[in-house]
């Protein structure tokens, strides 16, 4: 602790002490506590506390009973927390009924054990109960007391300090500790309805993630027993839990993937209209009470779906996930829940119709299911059930109904359904049904970017950027889109009303033009009036757009045309960069300041090649570039970003120069350029600038200047400062005691004014 | 109380309630959907259209080649079209004292009713539903008159021709009823039999019933109706919506409380949902028009159009389509549009506040004034000179056979860049299509409908708890191409009583009760005795007069004074005689401190039997039988009038009299 420090903090504890001091809001202690968990991190608490004995009677005062605010006790016990991590010499208080300062004594509680127990038990296989510290049994017995109480509140906190026990430590007194509780914990099961459902499935799931606890079979019987004990809706968060364990007992696996695939088999079952229907789960009379005990209301039914969707949509792409995937069914009770959804669904039994009326129009659902599917086109399925995959997908792409969520959700799931439809894997063709498909998609994309609501239209544009960006190159879709209306709406939409479809159409204009899908389209009525290039018309954007985002949106396009070499760009990349960077550097975004600076340095990149073991650039062609460089006015531009006020702009130059730099120091000699006059005034207006005055032009600039200004700027120990945080100043240890002491020393000046 | 259904179309309903000593009509909806059996009226000489050939049957008899046409694969009838009228046989409706109209759409059979029928009632309707309802009727008339056709067609009616023809004529149902359209002569008289009416406004019938209209938040005036009487209720629910568009909100506060709700008029696509809708159609159009193709929009010269032209207003400059005319054309499409801008108390809050400013309440003002809407009487004179393309155009009428969009229909159909879009609900769009086939025209169906659909009704049933709910039966049960959605029925308990064209419904529910006022002096004599905490019981005798079924209890006269016997006796001096009435007695009768009392009076051998609805008490040594019942008490005993008096007397000592 630095001495300002150790100055400030006798009057803080005072501060914090006294119940009439308003303290300063919680962020403040929040911050506190970071600090001194910093501070015990670089040395011994024990020290630290008796240099500063102003913490012992801080910790001591709020022992007694009396009116403190609860943020203050949650405050001090978490502090206690952190000392007693390494000393144990603190005694502890539970059941506050504030919730911070109940959670913050469970912590201290965890803290304490684990102190007690760590020490004596190393070297122990499992130490005895009668063997652990006085602290320690009197710790357990409350947390016993707890298990045992009728009373869920108690029963829950307990079961959080063991969920945070068993989760931060794993010692081998663990073991013990969990021997002793486990059977309490297990009794809980037995009662009905089951106390504190959630708590308990924390707390099973972080006892089986424990290194030292899951070895127990024990452990694997309770976990049954609750997967069978609690509610479906309950019992998923621990199916999945277990699903995603590396080891686990086999039979319990299975249990836990039927507890998930129990409502999509429902769904599919619900929905079959004879035998032969596909089945996610076998065993018949099973498989009926599950359709008996389907949530009977909306809300909940709902609720159930969505979770399994969700814990089934994280299980999928996990190599844990348990094998053999039910691929097929799992695509066909996905396909099955979005036709429920959107009405399509023709069941024939009662609990179809039950869930249709529960379902249809469900958002909640759809999203679900259409995430779902997205992530089942990983996996492959019957031809006949992707067929059914696209068909629903159109129908929710075309449906007027689809809210923009869904909608959004449907194109993403369809993008994904087209890229692992591609045959075979790595081929960029479509396959002949995608290809199929794909012009009722242009069909649908067309009406979608005329929507009235710009979310839809939106969405729709960044569709076709990535479906371009994929498949711009490949002869059917190219055919597809270009008899489309699809470019020239897009072209339109970059005077869309939304700043954001402007900008999604921006990205889409750069994907289309750079496949040469772009194409100016002769206008019959106007023949003589020339239309736009793209780049031409991206670039009125960049200069005129009143928004951040379309701007950004260009800057971006601009520096992907330039790396990917597109035609128009490549012929004449100096022509095509200067009038970029320039608009870049005046504008008042600093996003669009930085893409300035990176299109700037993909352009030096290809004058000068990539920074690699032989960095120097040849004489002849750095002096040609820097020339070019010049032309464009780059160096004005990275220059005066060195001082911008924005520190990633800063910070994006200083790279730049620093490239640059790299690329020229070996080739040029001092001798040859020497001081030139040029370089004192460049010098002078680089002072001007971090000064502040922005408005001195650097005018013409010679190659040779640059690269002696270049040389004579310690571009490093800049880089090193603008590495560190602007505020590094605001947030160091002092200033936030300061801070807290300024507000109390307002309270001061009020209690003056009152006399 | 009665309901007699005359239509069975549920959005254009036309019932008769029969309450209390009313004959009350519920509106008069008149079915134009019969009108698609007959071959479009064109404005402009159709070469197509008037060169079909006659239709002939199978056997090559061709003497139906006259009245019917083949056209497009189906067949239609050549003739002036016809609407289906109400049933006018079921109830005879010179008996019908009043009809209550709930908006314009529900009014166009009642030239019908009021001109042909006896009628001689009074109609109550808001003011903008009459202003509104007399433009409908007007371009209706107007249409239909702009096309003079020579013949009627009526030998298809024959019920055994009709049997030969192919479908849909086939399948028609009361051709017999099918009537030619009125004339403007009739829409006046019949409007003039209209008495206008405020929104909570209350009207007493005759003194038996109070009517009210509620706002229903479906069009501009749109009503519900609550009908009542002191202690029953009846609410009909006609066409009602809960979504913010230009009228006023719905009233469901108003509607609690009711023994009877009779729902009607709810959205006919209910798996549309109206904003979707609205976004498909600004979609569609703008895709249309940025492709250089015309957008034609069927639809009626009032209702969803002011929202579908603000739709458009926010629309069309992001869209980009500021340059491109939209047309409105109907010979009221002025009244139209001004109209709508000078109801303002019938309008939602936020265009109500607008006039305040002072704005026109609908942006479509704006629209005209910066050129971009356009109206027009009729496609002749100035429209065809100012007409451009690509524009849209909106026209009616909906059902495609009448009216200017016949025109546009027949010029534009032939080309793939050009659409139709059909936002009205009342027609199936495909049928509408069938004279026309084959189109190249592009055909967008986007009903709207911002009636209740399902879900809202079992809120609002929720909301407002009736005791009985009587619908049409289409409401009863899912839409038959859709026989699995059970979520798109009535869902209420119990279960909706449900009616159907030409049936006579018995309202499940009896009356009660029936208001008499007391008369203050007489209520001044009265000797209250309280018989228990709380309840007070007195004898009143009054003479009951009745008069405009009000009923008051007036003093009964004095008894007539002797007199000198010099004036003569009046007939209505003859007055009943008042009685010494006996005491009325109250409270029940013990059984075993009866059979003591017996015991103790020296009566012996008594035996006790319990029946069904009490006691009887059984004297066998007198012969005699007490039968005791929870309002009535018998003494039995064989011609010993002594007896029969000292037990009365006994039975008395446990009763209370007053």
């Amino acid at each position: 602790m630095d001495p300002e420090c150790a100055r400030l903090l006798p009057a803080l504890c005072a501060v914090l002490a006294d119940p009439r001091q308003p303290v300063a809001d919680d962020t403040c202690l929040e911050k506190l506590l970071d600090w001194f968990k910093a501070v015990t991190g670089a040395g011994s608490s024990l020290l630290l506390l008796q240099e500063h004995p102003c913490l012992v009677e801080l910790l001591f005062h709020v022992l007694k009973p009396q009116d403190l605010s609860s943020r203050i006790l949650s405050f001090t016990l978490r502090l206690a927390g952190i000392f007693a991590a390494q000393e144990n010499c603190f005694q502890f208080l539970q059941g506050d009924p504030s919730l911070f300062v109940a959670s913050a004594a469970g912590q201290l509680l965890v803290r304490v054990l684990d102190l007690a127990l760590r020490g004596p038990a190393e070297g122990h296989v499992c130490p005895q109960a009668w063997d652990w510290p006085a602290c320690a049994r009197k710790v357990v017995c409350h947390l016993e007391d707890c298990l045992r109480s009728e009373a869920a509140p108690r029963v829950t906190q307990a079961l959080h300090v063991l969920t945070t026990t068993f989760g931060h430590c794993h010692g081998l007194w663990t073991q013990g500790l969990w021997a002793r509780l486990s059977p309490l914990v297990a009794r809980l099961l037995e009662k009905d309805p089951v106390p504190a459902p959630h708590a308990l499935v924390d707390l099973l799931l972080s006892v089986a993630r424990s290194s030292v606890l899951s070895s127990d079979p024990g452990l694997w019987e309770t976990a049954a027993q609750a997967l069978s004990r609690l509610s479906p809706t309950q019992a998923g968060p621990l199916a999945a839990g277990i699903l995603k364990l590396q080891d686990c007992p086999q039979a319990l696996r299975i249990q836990a993937f039927r507890i998930l695939l129990q409502p999509l088999a429902h769904v599919l079952e619900a929905a079959a209209q004879g035998p032969g229907a596909p089945r996610l789960l076998e065993g018949a009379a099973g498989d009926l009470m599950a359709v008996d005990t389907f949530p009977p209301s909306r809300s909940a039914c709902v609720g159930l779906l969505c979770s399994a969707l969700a814990h089934l949509e994280l299980l999928q792409p996990l190599p844990q996930r348990p094998s053999p995937w039910p691929q097929a069914p799992l695509l066909a009770a996905a396909v099955t829940i979005l036709r429920f959804c959107n009405g399509s669904a023709a069941p024939s039994s009662e609990a179809g119709s039950r869930l249709c009326t529960m379902l249809v129009g469900c958002v909640r659902v759809q999203r679900a299911a259409l995430d779902f599917l997205g992530v089942l086109s990983q996996g492959l399925g019957p031809q006949e059930l992707v067929t059914q995959v696209f068909a629903i997908l159109l129908e929710y792409l075309v449906s007027p109904d689809s809210s923009p969520t869904v909608l959004k959700k449907a194109f993403q799931a369809t993008l994904r359904w087209l890229l692992s439809s591609a045959t075979p894997p790595g081929c960029c063709d479509l396959e002949p049904y995608a290809q199929l498909v794909l012009g009722e998609l242009l069909a649908v994309l067309q009406k979608r970017l005329c929507s009235p609501c710009w979310e839809v239209r939106d969405s729709g544009l960044e569709f076709l950027t990535q479906m371009t960006r994929r498949w711009g190159g490949q002869g059917s879709f190219r055919q597809a889109l270009l008899g489309s209306e699809v470019p020239e709406l897009t072209r339109q939409l970059l005077q869309d009303p939304e700043s954001y479809v402007r900008a999604s159409a921006v990205a889409a204009v750069g994907q289309l033009s750079s496949w040469g899908l772009l194409a100016a389209p002769s206008r019959p009525e106007h023949p003589d009036v020339p239309q736009k290039t793209p780049l031409e018309e991206l670039l009125l954007v960049l200069t005129t757009d009143s928004e951040g985002f379309p701007r950004r949106a260009v800057m971006r396009v601009f520096t992907e045309w330039l790396r990917d070499g597109y035609a128009d760009v490549a012929k004449d990349p100096e022509q095509s960069v200067a009038p970029v960077l320039q608009a870049a550097s005046r504008d008042l975004d600093w996003e669009v300041r930085v893409q300035g600076l990176e299109l700037a340095l993909v352009f030096l990149e290809q004058l000068l090649g990539p920074l690699g073991p032989s960095t120097a650039a040849p004489p002849g062609a750095l002096t040609q570039a820097l020339q070019a460089l010049c032309r464009v006015q780059l160096f004005e531009f990275a220059l005066r970003s060195l001082f911008d006020c924005d520190r990633p702009v800063a910070q994006k130059s200083c790279d730049l120069l620093l490239f640059l730099k790299a690329k020229a120091t070996p080739s040029g000699s001092q001798q040859e350029v020497g001081d030139g006059p040029n370089v004192a005034s460049v010098e002078a207006a680089l002072r001007r600038w971090q000064a502040g005055e922005q408005g001195q032009p650097l005018g013409e600039l010679a190659p040779e200047t640059v690269l002696a200004v270049l040389r004579s700027m310690d571009l490093e120990a800049l880089r090193d400062t603008l590495a560190e945080s602007s505020d590094h100043v605001e947030r160091s240890p002092q200033s936030l005691l300061q801070d807290m002491l300024a507000t109390v020393g307002v309270l001061g000046d009020n209690e003056a004014d009152c006399y | 109380m009665k309901l007699y259904c005359l239509s069975g179309h549920p959005t254009l309903p036309c019932n008769v309630l029969k309450f209390k000593s009313t004959t009350i009509m519920l509106d008069c909806g008149l079915d134009m959907t019969s009108t698609l059996n007959f071959l479009p009226l064109p404005l402009v000489q159709s070469p197509r259209l008037s060169n079909l050939p006659g239709w002939s049957l199978k056997d090559g008899n061709a003497f139906l080649d006259k009245e019917l046409k083949e056209c497009s694969g189906h067949v239609f009838v050549d003739s002036v079209p016809e609407f289906c009228l109400p049933e006018t046989e079921l109830i005879d409706l010179s008996t019908v004292d009043v009809i209550l109209i709930s908006n314009y759409h529900c009014m166009m059979a009642l030239p019908y009713i009021t001109e042909h029928t006896g009628f001689t009632g009074t109609v109550y309707a808001t003011e903008p539903t009459v202003q509104i309802g007399r433009l409908l009727m007007e371009e209706l008339v107007n249409f239909i008159e702009r096309v003079p056709k020579a013949q009627s067609a009526s030998l298809w009616k024959n019920k055994d021709i009709q049997r030969l023809l192919p479908s849909p004529l086939k399948d028609a149902v009361e051709v017999s009823t099918w009537r030619r359209c009125y004339t403007m002569q009739e829409v006046n008289s019949a409007l003039s039999k209209i008495q206008l009416v405020g929104y909570s406004q209350k009207i007493e019938l005759f003194g038996a019933v109070q009517v009210t209209p509620l706002s229903s938040g479906y069009a501009l005036g749109s009503s519900n109706w609550i009908i009542q009487s002191h202690y029953e209720k009846v609410s009909y629910v006609s066409g009602s919506s809960l979504l913010t568009t230009h009228p006023q909100p719905m009233d469901q506060a108003s509607l609690k409380n009711s023994d009877v709700l009779i729902l009607t008029g709810l959205t006919q696509i209910p798996t549309a949902n109206p904003d979707s809708m609205v976004g498909e159609f600004c979609s569609n159009l703008a895709l249309t028009v940025r492709n250089g193709g015309n957008v034609l929009v069927p639809c009626y010269p009032s209702g969803v159009i002011y929202d579908l032209l603000e739709c458009l207003y926010q629309y069309i400059d992001s869209a980009g389509l500021s340059s491109i005319p939209f047309y409105f054309i109907s010979p009221v499409a002025n009244s139209s549009l001004e109209f709508s801008q000078i109801f303002a108390e019938w309008l939602c809050h936020n265009k109500q506040t607008k006039v305040y400013l002072p704005e026109p309440p609908f942006p479509h003002a704006e629209l005209i004034q910066t050129n971009k809407l356009k109206h027009y009487p009729s496609i002749h004179g100035d429209f065809s000179n100012d007409f451009r393309q690509p524009c849209v155009v909106f026209t009616g009428h909906p059902s495609l056979r009448f009216g200017d969009v016949v025109h546009f229909m027949e010029l534009w159909g032939k080309s793939s860049l050009n659409t139709v879009i059909f936002t009205e609900p009342d027609f199936s769009y495909l049928e509408a299509l069938a004279p026309y086939q084959p189109l190249a025209m592009k055909c967008i169906y986007c009903p709207i409908d911002t009636r209740l659909n399902f879900i809202q009704v079992s809120k609002l049933l929720k909301e407002v708890q009736p005791l009985h709910v009587v619908c049409p039966e289409q409401y009863t049960q899912p839409p038959p191409a859709q026989s699995h959605r059970m979520d798109l029925m009535v869902d209420c308990q119990p279960p909706a009583m449900s009616y159907r064209r030409a049936e006579v419904l018995a309202l499940p529910f009896k009356r009660r009760y029936e208001k008499i006022e007391i008369m203050p002096e007489l209520a001044d004599s009265l000797v209250p005795m309280e018989i228990k905490p709380g309840i007070s019981l007195a004898t009143v005798s009054a003479v009951l007069h009745t008069k405009d079924n009000k009923h008051v209890l007036q003093p009964p006269p004095r008894p007539a004074q002797p007199t000198g016997g010099k004036k003569r006796k009046r007939a209505s001096d003859d007055i009943p005689d008042c009685k010494v009435l006996k005491p009325l007695l109250s409270g029940s009768i013990p059984v075993d401190q009866f059979v003591q009392t017996l015991e103790k009076h020296g009566f012996s051998d008594i035996k006790v039997e319990d029946t069904a609805k009490g006691h009887i008490v059984l004297l066998q040594e007198a012969e005699t039988l007490i039968q005791i019942e929870e309002d009535s008490t018998h003494i039995i005993c064989d011609d010993d009038e002594v007896l029969r008096v000292r037990l009365r007397d006994l039975v008395l000592k446990f009763l209370q009299k007053f």
